[in-house]
């Protein structure tokens, strides 16, 4: 039962750092990614190819992040002259892309057979319980740090910048600002962001496949940054675990309903999915910790 | 005293009507000059031209000697161009602090790295440009709704705001579409006060105005637009007297 927590608290770290991907696109320049699975996807198998070719770990954690950056400034110069709903779709368009480049780029990704034995750091010194702990606190302290990072953005300068060209990018050009220049910082960082938390994956589950980036992944982000508030880091982090919270919570559930297979089980559980985010957003469509204005300094 | 702002030639038309057809005049440095003239006369394609909200199709705009035609928005405000806009706009969700603190130029903490870091630059000026938005937010009695998001605004508070935001960013020149459309007389007024006090501390103003009465309170010289093109511009005294104007603006609007 401990090594099971200590895997949802592992994963929910893991899902963590993607609400905070998708807090500061979405929440703080108004950009939707729906593509976030595709960044992972690139993050996760970036790490994963180059620690199989002998790079060190930490390294090549770093070169996913980088490989996760430069891939979000590609799609955001790419669809440089699009908003609103077509960046959107062309977002959608990346992480299928993707996928399907896992799946058929044999020599690359080894296909649908996916990546076995991915390093994980310090498994074989501590052996699996230990490295299970290691893994939590090291995937938490990196959430912990972004978060931090993130916050301190959000709270200066840079994130009213970043909040008015949310509001109106025409208007924030006629305040003096490089909108362009700033999305495209943004969107190379939440990138970057979402192609760590691929590589901590990566080297947690030691096998890949494009299975694994699916686009639900990405929905259940959005439910986890809805949840929690769009627009303040604090909410995309509280959201992360209260996904994961009941995403696991329901596989205990479904036994609790009278007369259903294992099979219809499993299947109840994404309806209780979905009516927990219909709920979320007709109770409280802000979300838990919602968007604050901070005020004014003294005079 | 010599021109601050020159318009050269600016030909603008949409699905085929010519709204700017060659227009051409200038703002002296130090003047509040009225744009009047009727609707469709072209008043507000040649300020969106003037302020790189349109890219005409043709003609020159030059600022303090600089061709602007084809600049950026940003880059017009970076020289000290700066417009409000008819239809008060805004950051729905932002406070009016915030909107004031955006309109700052040459912030260097805004800088990625610098918001990262919190280095020291970025922040002292940010305590600065704090103190100059609760100056101005102090001097157009929107301080109670400092922290108040605009979108929670009443639309003369919005004006204000739009004011204020053009003050912060120390223009050399401002440009104000109607700022006194669908606002009440007292505040009509006080718009108005503010608009020359700012121009007493040295900013240009250029704006379009449709009340008379302000006009001739506000405005010299008067530059009368229509069909796209300068009529004519002289003190409110001398237009009004023209009988080209009056029939082709002011005579209309009292038959109306």
């Amino acid at each position: 039962m401990l090594s099971y927590v200590i895997f949802s608290a592992t994963t929910a770290g893991i899902y963590g750092l993607l609400a905070l991907s998708l807090n500061l696109i979405w929440g703080g320049a108004g950009m939707v990614n729906l593509g976030l699975a595709g960044f992972f996807a690139v993050g996760a198998y970036a790490s994963a190819i180059l620690s199989l070719a002998g790079v060190p770990v930490p390294i090549a954690i770093l070169a996913a992040c980088a490989m996760g950056a430069a891939a979000g400034i590609g799609a955001t110069w790419a669809t440089v002259r699009l908003r609103g709903d077509y960046h959107a779709i062309v977002t959608l368009g990346f992480a299928e892309v993707v996928r399907l480049v896992a799946m058929n780029e044999r020599w690359l990704t080894n296909g649908t057979d996916g990546l076995p034995g991915i390093p994980a750091p310090l498994k074989s010194v501590l052996g699996p319980q230990g490295f299970a702990v290691f893994y939590l606190c090291l995937v938490l302290t990196i959430l912990v740090a972004v978060f931090l990072a993130l916050r301190r953005l959000d709270r200066a300068p840079f994130g009213r910048v970043l909040k008015a060209i949310r509001e109106d990018q025409d208007l924030a050009g006629f305040a003096g600002k490089n909108a362009m220049r700033v999305k495209l910082i943004a969107f190379a960082v939440s990138a970057g962001i979402a192609g760590l938390a691929g590589a901590l994956y990566a080297h947690y589950q030691s096998y890949i496949s494009p299975d694994h980036f699916q686009p639900l992944l990405t929905i259940y982000i959005f439910l986890a940054v809805t949840s929690g508030g769009v627009g303040r880091p604090a909410g995309a982090f509280l959201g992360a675990f209260l996904v994961i919270l009941f995403l696991e919570g329901t596989r205990f559930l479904g036994h609790l309903l009278p007369g259903l297979s294992s099979g219809q089980v499993a299947a109840s559980r994404e309806i209780l999915v979905g009516l927990a985010f219909l709920l979320v957003l007709h109770l409280r469509p802000q979300g838990v910790l919602p968007e604050r204005i901070r005020p004014a300094p003294a005079q | 005293m010599s021109a601050l702002l020159t318009v050269e030639g600016l030909r603008h038309g949409f699905y085929g009507v010519q709204v700017l057809n060659g227009a051409s005049f200038e703002v002296r440095q130090g003047t509040v000059t009225g744009l009047i003239g009727p609707n469709g006369a072209g008043k507000s394609t040649a300020i969106n031209a003037i302020s790189g909200a349109l890219l005409p199709q043709g003609g020159r705009v030059s600022f303090a000697g600089t061709d602007i035609t084809r600049l950026p928005p940003r880059e017009r405000v970076g020289l000290g161009l700066v417009r409000s806009f008819q239809l008060a706009r805004g950051f729905p969700r932002l406070s009016v602090f915030d909107h004031l603190m955006l309109y700052g130029q040459g912030h260097p903490g805004e800088g990625f790295w610098q918001s990262l870091t919190g280095g020291r630059a970025g922040r002292q000026h940010e305590e600065r440009l704090a103190e100059t938005a609760l100056s101005v937010a102090r001097r157009l009695k929107l301080d109670h709704v400092i922290d108040n998001p605009v979108s929670a605004l009443s639309g003369g508070q919005k004006k204000l705001v739009e004011i204020g935001r053009a003050l912060m960013a120390e223009p050399r020149m401002i440009l104000f579409d109607e700022p006194m459309a669908g606002v009440n007389p007292t505040l009509s007024a006080q718009i108005a006060e503010h608009l020359t006090a700012l121009n007493e501390e040295g900013i240009t103003i250029c704006l379009i105005e449709h009340d008379m009465a302000m006009v001739a309170r506000l405005c010299d010289p008067v530059i009368v637009m229509a069909e796209g093109r300068k009529m004519t511009e002289g003190s409110f005294a001398e237009v009004v007297a023209d009988k080209a104007v009056q029939e082709a603006y002011l005579g209309v609007r009292h038959d109306a």
